[in-house]
């Protein structure tokens, strides 16, 4: 055993450190730039570094890194570290773009994972409607075969970003009379295309960054479709691994771990800081009991992905986004108490969104409020625990009825 | 990055394995609970032979110069089995000897050490759960201690004491020479046997880097604990997946019940990621050591916890047999308890990991 990422790793991280310190933030003239332009002319940098984009072929806007989980690891950690701007945090980069590397046609990796990853064109994902959510297969948007064009009727919902995003991805019924999970297809769907009305739904924080979005009549072009017809649930399963990645992410967990203990620092409890008091104390220290777990678990799971060797590892794979999750619960429920009666108060608008300001208390109370909606996106809870207790400790499938 | 066991660590804990499934089935492990001595003359030497018994004794005094993580890699295969030796004991007193020894100390008692045919064990706790080097209170007077020690494991056994004194020292004591009284314990854990003990008078020599060695020995028998109670709760997480699956209600085994399915998922879920939290911390006392001792107060109060955590769910869900004393379940729950209690409450190492975080 040996925690040491290596030599070669540790030049790696000096080096990526170096670069970072003398290119973000911007200086001289660029820094009287918009923060939108700053962000592009760093990852532009960072990207020809290698340093973004690591697993997407230079043809169609990535680096082209050989694959290397610890360098990833590195980077990530890093670039937290700094403050500079990563990966595009929307779903197109996350999840789109692998998607269409490994399903998508020449023409449309070409078409649209460059303007994905240059932040150029957002994309919202068309997955849950009203009637299939944690049974996802049984989605009624239909869409039909319309001489070159696919014409699509349908009402999809929880639709994040939606109402900035360009592009929807999605999945449709195709196949009305084959099986419900074979009878789906992948489209990829203009946002400006006529018969496309997208309603805002207002969360509990007060924010609304979900949506509603109708499409009636919306004609999308024949060749918009990813894989073959009826390929769209597998196409899909793809994704949703990158999904899940994102939820259970390290170091979304190190900032909130911390943020709790730097809130019960310098939150007063009769004159003294919370930290002082025993069951503050016990609690956070029992919070960082899960809180390793999972960042040793992550070690562990780093180094046989590594080796190729994740099936010695598949059972806490299929567990991290259950514990991050609950985890997540856990962490803000205790920031929410320490926050006492200012916790009455709604978030207001700039600390209402889904990303963690630790110094705002109002986004702690939004925090505590989005850990249970993290707990339901991407599978919830209780269907991890199915594919926990079937698939990781072979219990028997649930009986469905015929 | 090798955050992953080495093909001999996992050979170990193979041999290991394949010795406790056959030399103490679910049987032999019945016989040797019931009659409550935790410890049977054959399996301790089947242990030592292995060479488990001196597995952290350097090798220049006959040991196989391991570290604390192969010690803890042990002891999660023997509390798979809740296997009844003195190996928890007797592996704290030959780190103490090894790291706190004089040569003339190390050199005595060692080799016997690790060859088995002596057994050692420690004695540290005092009246109101004073595990901690910081509270010892117990006066080592020129080469007499006089005074007591509550709880300490398979001290009846035991041929050399680690005695934890005033100061936060260590003494060695050879209860065999008189001067010391063992009372037993009717202890929950019948694979582990614990006594309080009477100094009086007994004779006592202290260990030469006692004060540099206490915390050490703590902190590897915090890992310990952690090891045995993480592998105590898979064998109990095994037997009620394999019971959940025979045992039929209303026409379908248990595990058809999502009731049943996700509690069982819960208990996994809560239990699996802390491998990696005592492996680290196993680690650490060899090879990180400004993380050695604030990892093995986390590991030890979180693994003990959730292993109890994952016996009450066990018994739960075997139903009203698992409350019974035919029912093996007792033995890894009893174990859990054990391990959560010994060397201080998870309360009392949470306060002390938080002190060391400069919270």
């Amino acid at each position: 055993m040996d925690l040491r990422f290596g030599e070669e790793y540790e030049r790696f991280r000096d080096e990526v450190r170096s670069f970072l310190r003398e290119s973000w933030p911007l200086r001289g003239a660029e820094a009287a730039l918009s923060r939108e332009e700053q962000e592009g002319i760093f990852r532009q940098r960072a990207l020809e570094q290698g340093y973004l984009y690591r697993d997407i072929p230079h043809a169609y806007g990535g680096s082209e890194q050989p694959t290397d989980v610890l360098k990833d690891t590195i980077l990530q950690e890093e670039l937290a570290a700094s403050g500079a701007p990563g990966n595009i945090r929307n779903i197109g980069p996350a999840m789109l773009a692998p998607t269409l590397i490994e399903f998508g046609t020449e023409a449309q990796k070409r078409r649209f994972v460059p303007p994905t990853l240059r932040g150029e064109m957002l994309w919202c994902q068309g997955y849950s409607e009203p009637g299939a959510g944690s049974d996802l297969a049984s989605l009624q948007s239909r869409a039909v075969l319309d001489g070159d064009s696919w014409l699509i009727n349908g009402h999809k919902v929880w639709t994040s970003s939606a109402h900035e995003a360009h592009c929807m991805f999605g999945l449709f019924r195709t196949e009305p009379e084959a099986p419900k999970h074979a009878g789906i297809s992948y489209l990829l769907i203009d946002m400006q295309a006529p018969g496309i009305t997208v309603t805002p739904l207002r969360q509990m924080t007060g924010g609304a960054e979900f949506n509603e979005v109708f499409l009636d009549d919306v004609r999308v072009p024949a060749e918009n479709i990813v894989g073959r017809r009826g390929e769209g649930w597998k196409v899909s399963r793809a994704t949703l691994k990158h999904e899940r990645n994102l939820i259970a992410d390290p170091q979304l967990l190190l900032k909130m771990f911390d943020g709790v203990v730097a809130l019960a620092k310098r939150t007063l409890r009769d004159g003294r800081p919370a930290i002082e008091q025993h069951d503050v104390r016990q609690r956070l220290a029992e919070l960082e009991g899960y809180f390793w777990s999972q960042h040793y678990s992550g070690y562990r799971q780093l180094t046989a992905a590594a080796h190729g060797q994740e099936l010695k590892v598949m059972l806490p794979m299929m567990m991290n986004k259950l514990y991050s999750t609950d985890l997540m619960q856990r962490l803000t429920t205790l920031a929410y108490e320490l926050l006492g009666d200012t916790g009455l108060v709604m978030p207001a608008p700039e600390e209402a969104g889904m990303a963690l300001l630790p110094d705002a208390p109002g986004s702690w109370t939004a925090q505590y409020l989005f850990a249970i909606a993290n707990s339901i996106a991407g599978g919830a809870s209780n269907i991890q625990r199915n594919i926990i207790g079937e698939r990781g400790l072979g219990l028997p499938r649930d009986l469905r009825p015929r | 990055m090798e955050f992953s066991l080495t093909e001999e660590q996992e050979l170990l804990q193979e041999t290991v394995r394949g010795f406790v499934a056959k030399e103490c089935p679910s049987p032999r492990l019945r016989e040797l609970f019931d009659a409550g001595e935790g410890h049977d003359a054959a399996l301790w030497t089947g242990l030592a032979e292995m060479g488990l018994a001196g597995l952290a004794v350097p090798e220049a005094f006959g040991g196989a110069g391991l570290e604390v993580l192969e010690l803890a890699l042990v002891a999660e295969v023997l509390g798979a089995g809740a296997l009844p030796a003195p190996f928890f004991g007797h592996s704290l007193a030959t780190l103490a000897l090894a790291l706190g020894g004089s040569e003339a100390q190390r050199m005595s008692w060692l080799p016997r050490l690790a060859t088995g045919e002596t057994i050692g064990s420690v004695a540290f706790a005092e009246p109101g759960e004073a595990w901690d080097p910081s509270a010892w209170r117990l006066c080592l007077d020129g080469d007499r201690l006089t005074g007591a020690k509550r709880f300490a494991p398979h001290a009846h056994l035991a041929d050399l004491l680690v005695v934890g004194i005033a100061g936060g020292g260590l003494a060695l004591v050879e209860p065999r020479t008189g001067g010391v009284q063992i009372e037993r314990v009717d202890g929950l854990d019948r694979t582990r046997p614990l006594a309080h003990l009477r100094f009086e008078g007994a004779v006592a020599e202290a260990l030469a880097q006692g004060g540099a060695a206490a915390p050490r020995v703590r902190d590897a028998g915090l890992v310990l604990l952690a090891a045995d109670a993480f592998g105590g709760a898979w064998t109990l997480l095994e037997m009620t997946r394999a019971y959940t699956l025979v045992r039929e209600q209303f026409g379908f085994p248990l595990a058809q019940f999502q009731a049943v399915k996700h509690q069982l998922a819960n208990l996994a879920t809560d239990l699996e990621p802390t491998r990696a939290l005592w492996w680290f911390a196993a680690h650490a006392q060899d090879h990180v050591r400004d993380q050695a001792e604030r990892s093995a107060a986390i590991a030890k109060a979180h693994v003990t916890e959730r292993a109890v955590q994952v016996a009450r769910g066990a018994l739960e869900l075997h139903g009203g047999i698992g409350f019974t004393w035919e029912c093996d379940v007792q033995f890894w729950f009893k174990r859990a308890l054990f391990d959560r209690a010994l060397l201080g409450s998870p309360a009392q190492h949470r306060e002390r990991s938080a002190r060391l975080a400069g919270w």
